[in-house]
């Protein structure tokens, strides 16, 4: 059985690449099939999940075809039973061009250095070259190709076009048109995936340019991902601009919390600072994409707003002051035995991660509550990514609490007829529009207890308050309006002396008595996640390990999110 | 961990004593006495053209006039002919300095100057002097030929504080440079 038919039964082809024979499925992109087996296409126009526009002439490669026979020839194969390769004259693009049968492939030829050569030295005839003060310098793919590629000298002597510099053609979007390859990358995204025709190419020639139709700007909720697909320095973020250089700043994988879907997230920090949010590819949740607000949603990270030690207010009506976090939880342990358990209500919240919410369930146990719930929080869906359930982790809530938020409107009500004497709100501000308290509502209070990382009106009216952490700093897992359960990865330390939310819950459990070993001795996070899996029946088998950096479905909600639905139809 | 073991040597009574090594020791301090008072002193023939005898007598008499034209003192940035603060904050000086002793925080050139086309300059821009090690590296790695290495070598600050030279600093001790590339002109 000749090799062509034993890959043809399997639905593939034989390509060889670089001398090696491989197999590819029919019709994989030659680009892909190449940088699969670790020859290394570079590209500037293709992009996986856009059309292919095949412009930029970066990734020509020399190919070759055994040659065409004579009428009433048979195929002659050699002892390995493939038929010579007649290489062709002119090199072709390996993102338009699809594998065949007996295909031959040179990516390392002298051919193809010669062509990568040529058009590099094209591309930057007219470019600008103001690396020193372009953000995307450190992560340009012209860049890192002229680096690996280029001539290293300019034979030009003429003078370069002029072209828009620094444009801000968006809310959020600044476009230098000198910067730019054209390779449409940005226009074919808007029309593609966001559906709004914005961008287009305008003038001729050497003077071809990238910008907006006349009348229209580029403030798309999802514009932003133009600065992540642009391969050059012509679309910048107006929020990074002349922030920080990109090769200062580590990037850690996590998961956005704004809303439902869990966007993967990549967060870029230099020592204790966020500088920026870019996504993180995940096939299954948000591609390659994510929303505007979601990836400016990091200010409060850094921000003064920030509560870096616990807070007392020793006398009613005094200001609160600092003290320590031995003497805070002693004092709560003694404040919370006080209470009798019918007149206290616990607020938790859907922004927890699962090991906060099962150290929470441990807490009111211990405490004997039964009036516990969280706030539920909706907003408007868009058709892509950003959900209608604006809690990140109400799948979570719903699976280790058994609470959905019906229970708010009962603790509101208690609050105001007097019935809740004591409230603990957990990470959640009660004046806030879901939450529907009122500052008087709080004033009337016998007690408040508050869990949060940021100052605001409810830690401003507590008694006691105890500093938390943000999305940032932070271990822990979330479920996806979609079922999908996803790691969140610590970026930076919790500022001052503020403490990770799960282990305060555990500190307070344990120094009112409670003695479960479950609770009480789990050293990390992730002790927390083993504990869960064994108790919950959709955890099983779960770690935090084989969770890994693209989650995992474990819950049928029957929600899903458009953009991918849209994306697995198109296949 | 792996362990090297290291044999001490073995030292005799004689060594213990220190006696022998002492008396060694001050035979070379006297035998430069012998020489000096014979008029034979080591390296006498290199100072004596500058007119300054065997010591340099410091502070009165400074180096200033016999640095070589390689000597390597303070980092500072400099403008060009044209009056403009060269520095663009690219950072590479940052990230290049082996003793992290810069520290530059990124700013935007305001639009209206004349030297909008630059887009980039440094809001602030710090050396701490306790940190510098005088390697150059960061006038080597500058790509906009802003910061050079001055011949100054008397760097006495009173407090921590004292030794971080800002932005104003640096510019004032740079001075003007001639003969730089103009690399952000109108036709660029």
């Amino acid at each position: 059985m000749l090799p062509k038919d034993a890959a043809a039964a399997e639905g593939k082809v034989n390509v060889q690449i670089n001398g090696k024979w491989y197999r590819f499925p029919k019709g994989t992109r030659i680009a892909d099939a190449c940088n699969s087996v670790g020859a290394h296409v570079p590209c500037f126009c293709y992009h996986p999940k856009l059309s292919v526009a095949g412009s930029c002439r970066m990734c020509l490669v020399e190919q070759g075809m055994p040659p065409r026979l004579a009428p009433g020839a048979t195929p002659q194969y050699n002892e390995d039973g493939y038929q010579t390769i007649s290489w062709m004259p002119r090199a072709v693009i390996a993102c338009a061009n699809t594998v065949a049968e007996n295909m031959g492939i040179r990516t390392d030829s002298k051919l193809t250095s010669e062509a990568r050569r040529g058009v590099l030295e094209f591309l930057l005839s007219n470019h600008p070259l103001d690396c020193p003060i372009c953000d995307q310098a450190g992560e340009c793919k012209l860049q890192e190709y002229t680096a690996d590629y280029g001539r290293g000298t300019h034979r030009f002597t003429e003078s370069k076009t002029k072209k828009g510099k620094n444009l801000s053609i968006g809310p959020r979007v600044n476009l230098d048109q000198e910067r730019c390859v054209l390779c449409r990358r940005c226009v074919r995204f808007m029309k593609e995936i966001v559906g709004e025709e914005v961008l287009g190419v305008v003038g001729r020639g050497t003077h071809n340019a990238i910008a907006c139709y006349p009348g229209t700007e580029l403030d798309s909720n999802y514009s932003m991902n133009v600065v992540d697909i642009c391969p050059v320095g012509a679309m910048t973020s107006k929020d990074f601009r002349f922030k920080m250089r990109v090769w200062f700043l580590k990037s850690t994988p996590t998961i956005d919390v704004t809303n439902g879907t869990g966007t993967n997230i990549n967060i870029w920090t230099r020592e204790q600072q966020v500088y920026r949010i870019t996504p993180r590819q995940n096939d299954e949740v948000n591609s390659c994409w994510m929303p505007d607000d979601a990836r400016l949603a990091y200010k409060y990270i850094n921000a003064p707003a920030r509560l870096t030690t616990p807070l007392v207010r020793t006398d009613a009506g005094a200001d609160q002051r600092p003290s320590t976090w031995d003497a805070t939880i002693g004092l709560v342990t003694e404040q919370l035995h006080k209470c009798a358990p019918t007149e206290v209500a616990m607020i938790a919240s859907a922004r927890m991660t699962n090991e906060e919410l099962y150290m929470v369930r441990a807490l009111a146990k211990q405490l004997g509550i039964t009036k516990l719930d969280i706030v539920p929080r909706t907003g408007e869906a868009d058709d892509l990514l950003v959900s209608a359930d604006r809690n990140p982790n109400s799948t979570g809530a719903k699976l280790i609490l058994g609470k959905e938020g019906k229970g708010l409107r009962t603790i509101r009500n208690g609050v105001r007829n007097g019935s809740i004497r004591f409230l603990i709100a957990l990470g959640e501000d009660l004046t806030s529009e879901e939450a529907g308290f009122t500052a008087e509502d709080l004033a009337g209070l016998d007690y408040l207890l508050c869990v949060s990382h940021s100052e605001n009106a409810t830690t401003k009216a507590a008694d006691v308050v105890l500093p938390g952490v943000t999305f940032a700093e932070k271990y822990g897992t979330m479920i996806n309006v979609a079922g999908r359960i996803q790691r969140l990865n610590k970026a930076i330390e919790p500022m001052g002396e503020a403490r990770s939310d799960w282990d305060i819950y555990r500190s307070i459990s344990q120094s009112l008595g409670c003695d479960c070993v479950n609770v009480i001795a789990c050293p990390s996070p992730m002790a927390v996640l083993e504990q869960m899996a064994l108790e919950f029946e959709p955890m099983h088998g779960l770690t935090w390990g084989n969770i890994g950096n693209e989650g995992k479905a474990i819950i049928e909600t029957g929600v899903t999110i458009p953009l991918i639905e849209r994306e697995k139809a198109k296949k | 961990m792996a362990y090297i073991s290291v044999k001490r040597p073995k030292f005799s009574l004689l060594d213990r004593l220190y006696v022998v090594e002492l008396v060694k020791g001050l035979g070379i301090t006297f035998k430069h006495l012998a020489l000096s008072l014979v008029g034979k002193s080591r390296g006498k023939g290199d100072f004596s053209k500058e007119g300054v005898g065997v010591c340099m007598q410091f502070p009165e008499e400074r180096w200033d006039a016999r640095l070589p034209e390689y000597y390597r003192g303070a980092p500072t940035l400099v403008r060009g002919e044209d009056g403009r603060e060269r520095c663009v904050s690219c950072q590479l000086c940052e990230f290049i300095c082996p003793a992290r002793a810069i520290k530059v925080t990124p700013g935007s050139v305001d639009e209206n100057s004349s030297c909008a086309k630059q887009e980039k300059a440094p809001a602030e821009f710090e050396i701490d002097m306790l940190r510098c090690i005088y390697c150059g590296m960061c006038q080597e790695v500058c790509p906009e030929q802003a910061i050079f290495l001055s011949k100054e070598y008397l760097i006495t600050p009173q407090d921590r504080k004292d030794a971080v030279r800002n932005k104003e600093t640096l510019y004032r001790l740079g001075g003007t440079r001639k003969g730089l590339v103009n690399k952000w002109n109108q036709y660029k």
